[in-house]
C-alpha cells in the first residue's frame, strides 16, 4: 500500500514520473478479493483465501502494464476484480475517474463500454448457442442506440479490425480455430470502443504462432485506438515484448512494480529475480550458463498465508525482520515500487 | 438432418416389430384365459365357439402376423375411410377387444381426451412451475428457497400419486370440500358454470400428476443452470455489461435448457400412457384406466395395442429429443 510517508517521500519523483506518462487511467489501493471457504453442515464460513490481498497500482493511460506471477498468484482475479467481475472485499478502483469498486451495479454496468477484458479460454468464454455477429452486437444492443444497419456496419468493421472474414458472421463460435475464436473475443471486446482493455493471459490458450499473431494484433489496435491494457501472463518473454511497466505478483500480493527495462535488467525482488532466472534465453551459448535460482518448497497457501513476508519462506534471501514484519510496498527508486524489507533503507 | 431422420425412422421399423413380438410373446405366455370371466353355466361346445370367435384357436404365429395386419394396415384404412368418407376397409375385421366387442381404436379414441386434459395439463403445469423454481434455486444456490426447493423436490419424488391422491382428497375433498372427490366424465363444457365445474374436478389430479413432474424438472434444470452459471461466458456477458437478468435468462438458461428440454419431450410419451393409478384414485376413465381394467378382464388385443402404442410414441417421442438437441444446440450436426 502507498502509504502517506512514502507518498511525500516519493512524491516528487513520482509527479516528475507522470509528467511523461500521461493521466492515470486506472488506480487501484488497497484492493482486497478474499473468497469464503465454508464447511460443515450449515455452511459456516470458516475463513477466507487471499486471492488478492491489498493491492495499489496506477494505470496511465496509453500504456501496457504487464502483470505476471505464478499460476494461483491472484493475477486473473486482480484482473476480474479490477474490472468489477467481482465484488471486491475491499478497496477502492478507479477507472477513468469512476469509483467502481463499492459502486453501484447500475453505475458499473454504464461503465462497461469503457473498460473491457479479453478472456484466457477463447473457446469457453463465448456463448457456444450465439453466432459471431450476435456475440458482437450483443454489446451493442445493450449499450448504444445504434439502427439496425449500422449495427452491422459496426460488426463488420470490427471483424476487419481483427482479421476475421465478413463471410464467418453467422458462424458459431465451435466452428473457428482457437486464434479465430481470441479474434472474436477481442472483437467483441472492443464493439463499444474502450479505454481500458483486461487482456487476461489472451495468448496462454494458443499455439506459439497464433501467439505472436494475437500479440501483434493487441499491439496493433492499441497503436490504433489508443488503448490501455493491463496485460496479465505468465509467459515473462511475452510479457517483455509487449509491456511499458511490468507488476510481478506473489501470493496475492505485488513484489514489485518497475518499468520494463529496468525491471528485466535488475530485478530488486528476490522473487522477480528467481522468476525472471528461469526463462530461458535462445542463444545456445548463454543459456547454458544461465544460472537458475531454484526456489524451495511450495507457495504456501493463500487461506493461511506466513506471517510476516508472503515469501519468507521461500526466499534465498530471507532475513529474521522478514518473518515478522509484513514490509511495505513502497517506491524504493524513481518509478519503482518493491515490498522487501532488502530495501527497507534506501528510502528511510 | 432430413436424411438423419429419415434413416432413423427406417430404422425404427425392425425396433418397433421387435417389440410388437415381445409383447405378443409375453402377453401369450402370461397365465389367464379370455372366457375366465363368462358364466360356468355355459355348455362347453358354446364356450368352444365363442374361442373360435376370438380366433385363440389359431397357430400363434397366424395370432400375430393377423394383429400387425389390422394394426398397420385395416386401422390407418379406417381413419382414412372417416377422415375423408371412403370406403376402403369396409368388410375387413379390426382389432376388437374381447371385452366390449368393439374396435379397439374405437374406445381409445374415446378415452384419450380425459388422459390428454387430465395428464398432459399436469404435464404442462408441472414443467412450468418447475422452471421457475430451478432457476432460482440454481441462481441462488443454498439460500434458503434452494434449500427449501429441494427438500420439496426430494419429498414430491419420494411420495407416490397413491398416497399424495388419497391425501388432498381426504384434505381438500373430505375436509374442506372445495373439490369434488370423483372426477365426472359425463360433464359437458357448454357454458361458465360448467367451465368451472371442469376447472374444480381437475385440480386436484392435475395437482398430484404436476408435483411428480415439477419435482423432477426443477431438478434437472437446476444442475444444468448451476453448470452453466459458472461457465466462462457467462463473465463474459456481465463483462459486456449485460442487465442480470439478460445474463440469466438469454446467455444461462437457454444453454441450460438444451438437456432440459429432450428430458421434457422424452417424458411426452408417458402422458398418453396415462396415469394408471391416479386414474383410478380420482376416477377418471383415461388410458391408464382403459389399460389397467384390460389387464385384469385378459382382455389381450387391448392391451396388445395400447402397449405397442405405447412403445410408437417412446420411440417417435426419443427421435424428437434427438432431433431437438440437433435444433438448440449449434454444435450438434447430424449430417
Amino acid at each position: 500500500m502507498l502509504d502517506g510517508d512514502d507518498h511525500q517521500d516519493g512524491g516528487e519523483v513520482l509527479v516528475h514520473h507522470e509528467v511523461h506518462r500521461g493521466r492515470k487511467l486506472v488506480e487501484v489501493r488497497g484492493l482486497k478479493m478474499y473468497f469464503p471457504i465454508t464447511a460443515g453442515v450449515l455452511r459456516r464460513k470458516v475463513g477466507d483465501v487471499k486471492a488478492v490481498d491489498n493491492l495499489s497500482f496506477d494505470i496511465y493511460e496509453g500504456e501496457t502494464l504487464g502483470l505476471v506471477g505464478e499460476s494461483g498468484c491472484g493475477k486473473s482475479t486482480t484482473g476480474r476484480a479490477v474490472l468489477r467481475l467481482y465484488d471486491v472485499t475491499d478497496g477502492m478502483v478507479k477507472i477513468d475517474g469512476q469509483e467502481i469498486a463499492k459502486a453501484d451495479a447500475g453505475i458499473v454496468r454504464k461503465m462497461r463500454p469503457t473498460m473491457q477484458m479479453v478472456f484466457q479460454d477463447p473457446q469457453a468464454s463465448l456463448n457456444p448457442r450465439m453466432t459471431v455477429a450476435s456475440i458482437i452486437r450483443e454489446p451493442l444492443d445493450e449499450h448504444t442506440k445504434l439502427s439496425k444497419k449500422e449495427k452491422l456496419d459496426r460488426i463488420y468493421e470490427l471483424m476487419d479490425a481483427v482479421g476475421l472474414n465478413r463471410r464467418f458472421a453467422n458462424r458459431y463460435p465451435h466452428e473457428f480455430s482457437g486464434g479465430q475464436r481470441q479474434r472474436i473475443g477481442i472483437a467483441r471486446a472492443l464493439a463499444l470502443n474502450p479505454k481500458f482493455i483486461v487482456c487476461d493471459e489472451p495468448i496462454a490458450a494458443l499455439d506459439v504462432s497464433i501467439q505472436a499473431q494475437v500479440v501483434n494484433l493487441l499491439e496493433e489496435l492499441q497503436d490504433r485506438l489508443g488503448l490501455t491494457y493491463l496485460f496479465i501472463s505468465h509467459d515473462l518473454s511475452m510479457v517483455r515484448h509487449i509491456a511499458d511497466r511490468v507488476a510481478v505478483m506473489y501470493l496475492g500480493q505485488m513484489a514489485e512494480l518497475a518499468p520494463r527495462d529496468a525491471l528485466y535488467e535488475e530485478p530488486l525482488h528476490p522473487y522477480t529475480e528467481a522468476l525472471l532466472s528461469a526463462v530461458p534465453d535462445p542463444d545456445p551459448a548463454t543459456e547454458t550458463r544461465r544460472e537458475r535460482i531454484i526456489l524451495r518448497g511450495d507457495v504456501p497457501s493463500p487461506a493461511n498465508p506466513p506471517k510476516g513476508c508472503n515469501f519468507c519462506t521461500r526466499c534465498p534471501k530471507v532475513m529474521d525482520v522478514c518473518k515478522d514484519v509484513e514490509p511495505e510496498f513502497r517506491q524504493v527508486r524513481p518509478g519503482r515500487f518493491v515490498a522487501c524489507h532488502l530495501y527497507g533503507e534506501t528510502t528511510r | 438432418m432430413l436424411n438423419y431422420t429419415i434413416r432413423r425412422l427406417i430404422l425404427a421399423i425392425p425396433t418397433l416389430l421387435f417389440i410388437s413380438l415381445i409383447i405378443f410373446a409375453l402377453l401369450k405366455l402370461a397365465p389367464g384365459n379370455p372366457l375366465g370371466d363368462l358364466p360356468l353355466t355355459i355348455p362347453p361346445e358354446v364356450r368352444a365357439k365363442m374361442r373360435e370367435a376370438l380366433g385363440v384357436n389359431k397357430p400363434l404365429l397366424v395370432q400375430y402376423i393377423l394383429w400387425l395386419k389390422e394394426f398397420f394396415w385395416v386401422e390407418p384404412l379406417h381413419l382414412f375411410d372417416v377422415l375423408f368418407g371412403t370406403h376402403f376397409s369396409d368388410g375387413m375385421q379390426r382389432i376388437i377387444s374381447w371385452q366390449t366387442r368393439s374396435p379397439v381404436f374405437d374406445i381409445i379414441a374415446q378415452r384419450i381426451p380425459q388422459t390428454l386434459w387430465v395428464v398432459g395439463l399436469a404435464y404442462v403445469v408441472g414443467v412450468l412451475i418447475a422452471l421457475p423454481i430451478g432457476i432460482l434455486s440454481a441462481y441462488r444456490q443454498y439460500s434458503v428457497f434452494d434449500q427449501v426447493g429441494t427438500f420439496a423436490s426430494m419429498l414430491g419424488l419420494a411420495v407416490p400419486p397413491f398416497f399424495s391422491g388419497v391425501l388432498v382428497i381426504l384434505v381438500f375433498s373430505v375436509y374442506l370440500g372445495w373439490f369434488p372427490a370423483i372426477y365426472d366424465t359425463n360433464l359437458q363444457v357448454n357454458d361458465w358454470h360448467s367451465f368451472v365445474e371442469q376447472l374444480r374436478q381437475m385440480v386436484m389430479p392435475v395437482l398430484v400428476l404436476a408435483i411428480q413432474t415439477t419435482s423432477q424438472i426443477s431438478r434437472y434444470l437446476r444442475s444444468s443452470m448451476l453448470d452453466n452459471l459458472s461457465q466462462d461466458y457467462v463473465r463474459t456477458a456481465r463483462a459486456k455489461g449485460m442487465t442480470e437478468w439478460v445474463v440469466v435468462m438469454t446467455h444461462v438458461l437457454r444453454n441450460s435448457m438444451i438437456p432440459v428440454i429432450t428430458v421434457i419431450a422424452l417424458g411426452v410419451p408417458a402422458i398418453f400412457g396415462g396415469a394408471i393409478v391416479t386414474e383410478q384414485i380420482f376416477l377418471v376413465n383415461g388410458i391408464g384406466q382403459l389399460l389397467i381394467s384390460a389387464i385384469y378382464s385378459n382382455d389381450l388385443p387391448m392391451v396388445q395395442t395400447l402397449t405397442f402404442i405405447f412403445a410408437v410414441l417412446i420411440v417417435v417421442f426419443n427421435l424428437i429429443a434427438d432431433l431437438l438437441y440437433g435444433v438448440l444446440d449449434p454444435r450438434i450436426r447430424y449430417d
